[in-house]
């Protein structure tokens, strides 16, 4: 059976003032349908993985791979009529702020009745009932009222709902969530992310969570790969990230501030250059 | 009491964003304000700060009244660090420059020395000295934010979400950093944020706020022990453990 | 210094002294400019010219003003490079000394407007209130009037020459800069870094001067040099009307206003200012369009 993602030795490169600056650097990860998550620091390269998935990167962005397949289909050489194709219908793409990925002068109904419109077959009635559907399974309790709201008018964490909806509009297999819960308060963040896990099971959809939050990750997904300057250092199932061995991982762990204890003095990170391989 | 806040209340135009807000603290105390955004937490530190002119109620600082507009004097012995270290140093003025001005402001003398031992006491490297502020890391940003705030001396530290923008590894090393310079200058501090750990890791006590209000002042070694009362100050608590696990 | 060991100081990543990063900022948009081939050409014709006008006596093969009526209308010579005018002057030296008016109108209206626009909008965007009002009604006024029209009203009133031209473009020129700083300003006035210095204590004066003014200057930068290319062209429609510099001055639109009559016989002795008046134009414009692309904040 193929899997759903497979990513065999990737690379990205970006050009600078002073020759091509790398930004992921012989990553291979593979996944079916399940919850990976992929967790590191800023300029660690998780954000570029999931684009060059996608094959939303710059212009200018140099891909290079043994193998970057979604389902079988090489993404890294697929024609852009195909990538577009895959794109809307096949894989879904959330991120940050859904104030910069919502139309702003477009109801958000009228959006998501359009994303549903433009993978399936149907009218414009049955488009409709499909959006008021959709935002009903994101627990919107008031749909009618968030049909005819301009993205300005939600709170962040209704915006990221009306996002979610329409990203599963086409009935995608694959999710790719780049830092979704990031702005959002933590009472919001935890409701959304259960919804996704729920809309994510349902489905029987793949699900990639992209966050710089390790303990977030792990706890909504079935596996973590923990990335750092550009490459994977360590892979493994969530339940046993405490558990990790690679000293990174361990010192991400470590040096957060905790609840439970008082800690006198956080430990620090002490990076090895050896990590940078 | 260092810093005495009663019964405070901030408009901006129609949106009432903090109401009714009393604490204080003692010099040489830690204290933090924990809420959810739009919950006023750092509404009342810019007010506090003097950033903020439409408000009510009664603010003091060392037993003296504060007005609508702050003294010279006031800024000498109040600073503040905030939440964005991309935003909060000026683009094109070099980390000398930025150094510089404090001194130049209220004439202190000395500046070459000054700048230098700042630059020192927030583990900065002397190369960081004639650099832009976007040459430098996220970390390094916001140490030279703190550098600044510390250069003139004060007394009172005021903290807007100091580490929220970076990441956990550089946030641990910037709590350690603001801990030593606390312990070392014996500064009150007030620390804002949303994350409910960073606030008991560096504060004694803490106020949690809700829609403009505080619905409940404790001590962190009551919170630790679980012996929060009002309901979201549970909510918020055991978010916060869930993911400790 | 040689070259390579200058190159290595400026682009140094930890500058030893203020000199030496404030050196190195300057050295880094000149390596960005001139990646822009078309912005160098501008700013090389630009340099051109200002050499020209320093130099005029020095280059100019005849005297601008004597005239020699027996050798009129001449074409273009190994005597006359340029040909000679209706009144037998040399073109080529008129045309020289003229750089001297045209650039000389060009500095003295920018000097006089940018300082007086940046200054009136970083206030009126930083204080707000009642002074922001004024200070834009006012910058309305102005901007509401169009600038050739308000120009010759100002010219007729007061007697046609250089300093009532420039007096007139200035009068006109400053409400785009006013603008352009407001805007910048506002844009800024919330940020951080501005609460930050407030929070030093520092008076609303030197926030503005140091902090806020700064970060308006390369975009009035770019302004002021796009708008030099159409400060040259009215100088020259005021002159070309009567309304500028008054012949005999070598002015290059009054010398095309005196020689339109052989436009047909003698074209050249009317192109040839023109020549000069559309390359100081378009030079300006080329290097105001590489500059942006440089200093532009949004795009650092």
């Amino acid at each position: 059976m193929t899997p759903l993602v497979e990513i065999r030795d990737l690379h990205v490169e970006f050009p600078g003032p002073s020759g091509p600056v790398p930004a992921v650097r012989g990553i291979s990860l593979t996944m079916g349908r399940e919850k990976l998550g992929i967790v590191g620091e800023s300029g660690s390269g998780k954000s570029v993985t999931g684009r060059a998935l996608m094959r939303l990167l710059p212009r200018q962005a140099r891909i290079r791979a043994a193998a970057l397949r979604f389902d079988g289909v090489d993404v890294a050489t697929a024609a852009p009529a195909t990538m577009r194709k895959l794109r809307g219908a096949r894989m879904g793409l959330i991120l940050q702020d859904p104030k910069f990925s919502l139309n702003p002068v477009m109801r958000v109904g009228n959006q998501i009745a359009e994303a549903w419109a433009a993978h399936r077959k149907g009218g414009a009635q049955e488009a409709r009932d499909a959006a008021f559907a959709l935002l009903e399974q994101v627990l919107i309790r008031d749909p009618k009222r968030v049909y005819d709201a301009y993205p300005h008018q939600l709170s962040g964490g209704m915006g990221q709902r009306v996002m979610i909806a329409m990203m599963l509009a086409p009935d995608p297999d694959l999710l790719i969530a780049d830092e979704p819960t990031s702005a959002l308060d933590a009472t919001v963040q935890a409701e959304i992310l259960r919804l996704m896990d729920r809309l994510v099971s349902e489905r029987g959809m793949g699900l990639i969570l992209i966050s710089h939050d390790l303990p977030l990750v792990a706890r909504f997904c079935d596996r973590v790969a923990v990335m750092y300057a550009g490459r994977v250092l360590e892979e493994l199932p969530a339940s046993e990230l405490h558990h990790a061995r690679h000293p990174y991982t361990r010192g991400l762990l470590e040096c957060l501030p905790r609840l439970d204890r008082a800690v006198p003095r956080l430990p620090t990170l002490a990076r090895d250059p050896t990590w940078l391989g | 009491m260092m810093i005495e806040v009663r019964a405070l209340d901030v408009r901006f135009g129609s949106v009432h964003a903090v109401r009714d807000v009393s604490f204080a603290v003692a010099a040489g105390e830690s204290f933090g304000l924990v809420g959810e955004s739009g919950s006023g937490k750092s509404t009342v530190l810019r007010t506090l700060a003097g950033l903020a002119a439409d408000w009510t109620g009664y603010m003091a600082m060392d037993g003296q009244p504060l007005g609508r507009r702050r003294s010279r004097a006031f800024f000498r012995r109040v600073q503040m660090v905030f939440q964005d270290p991309y935003g909060s140093l000026h683009p094109r003025q070099t980390v000398d420059r930025i150094l510089a001005e404090p001194l130049a402001v209220h004439g202190i003398p000395d500046g070459e020395s000054r700048i230098r031992r700042a630059l020192e006491e927030v583990a900065l490297p002397r190369a960081v000295r004639f650099r832009y502020p976007h040459q430098l890391s996220g970390g390094q940003r916001q140490r030279v934010a703190i550098a600044r705030a510390l250069i003139a001396d004060p007394t009172v530290l005021l903290l807007d979400e100091p580490t929220s923008a970076l990441d956990v590894s550089v946030q641990a090393e910037v709590l350690n950093l603001l801990a030593d310079l606390r312990a070392a200058r014996q500064l009150t501090c007030i620390l804002v944020s949303h994350n409910l750990a960073v606030v008991a890791h560096l504060c004694g006590r803490l106020a949690v706020m809700q829609g403009g209000r505080i619905v409940e002042t404790l001590e962190t070694a009551a919170l630790r022990a679980g012996k929060a009362q009002h309901p979201h100050t549970r909510e918020l608590v055991a978010l916060s453990r869930d993911l400790e696990e | 210094m040689s070259g390579s060991t200058l190159h290595d100081w400026l682009l140094s990543d930890a500058p030893a002294s203020r000199r030496q990063a404030a050196w190195a900022g300057r050295y880094q948009t000149w390596l960005a400019l001139r990646r822009n081939k078309l912005a160098l050409a501008g700013l090389f014709v630009a340099l051109t010219m200002l050499v020209v006008a320093l130099f005029a006596p020095l280059l100019a093969t005849h005297d601008p003003g004597v005239q020699n009526l027996g050798n009129r209308l001449q074409p273009p010579s190994a005597a006359h490079w340029l040909g000679t005018d209706e009144l037998g002057r040399d073109v080529w030296s008129r045309v020289a000394y003229g750089a001297r008016i045209t650039l000389g109108m060009v500095v003295a209206v920018v000097v006089l407007v940018a300082p007086i626009g940046l200054l009136v909008g970083c206030a009126a965007g930083y204080a707000g209130g009642w002074l922001d009002r004024i200070l834009m009604r006012v910058t309305d006024v102005f901007l509401a009037f169009p600038r050739l029209i308000l120009a010759l009203a100002f010219v007729a009133a007061m007697k046609p020459g250089v300093e009532s031209a420039v007096a007139a473009i200035a009068l006109t020129a400053w409400p785009p800069y006013a603008r352009l700083a407001r805007a910048e300003t506002l844009r800024i006035r919330d940020a951080d870094f501005i609460a930050a210095v407030r929070m030093l204590g520092a008076s609303p004066w030197r926030i503005v001067l140091r902090h806020v003014a700064p970060v308006c200057i390369p975009s009035v930068i770019v302004r002021v040099t796009l708008d030099m290319s159409s400060i040259v062209l009215t100088a020259a429609g005021l002159g070309f009307l009567g309304l500028g510099a008054q012949p005999p001055l070598p002015e290059w639109g009054t010398m095309i206003a005196t020689a339109r009559r052989f436009i047909l016989e003698q074209w050249w002795v009317a192109v040839i200012p023109g020549i000069a008046i559309f390359l100081a134009s378009l030079a300006f414009n080329l290097l105001g369009d590489g500059l942006r692309d440089v200093l532009d904040p949004k795009q650092r």
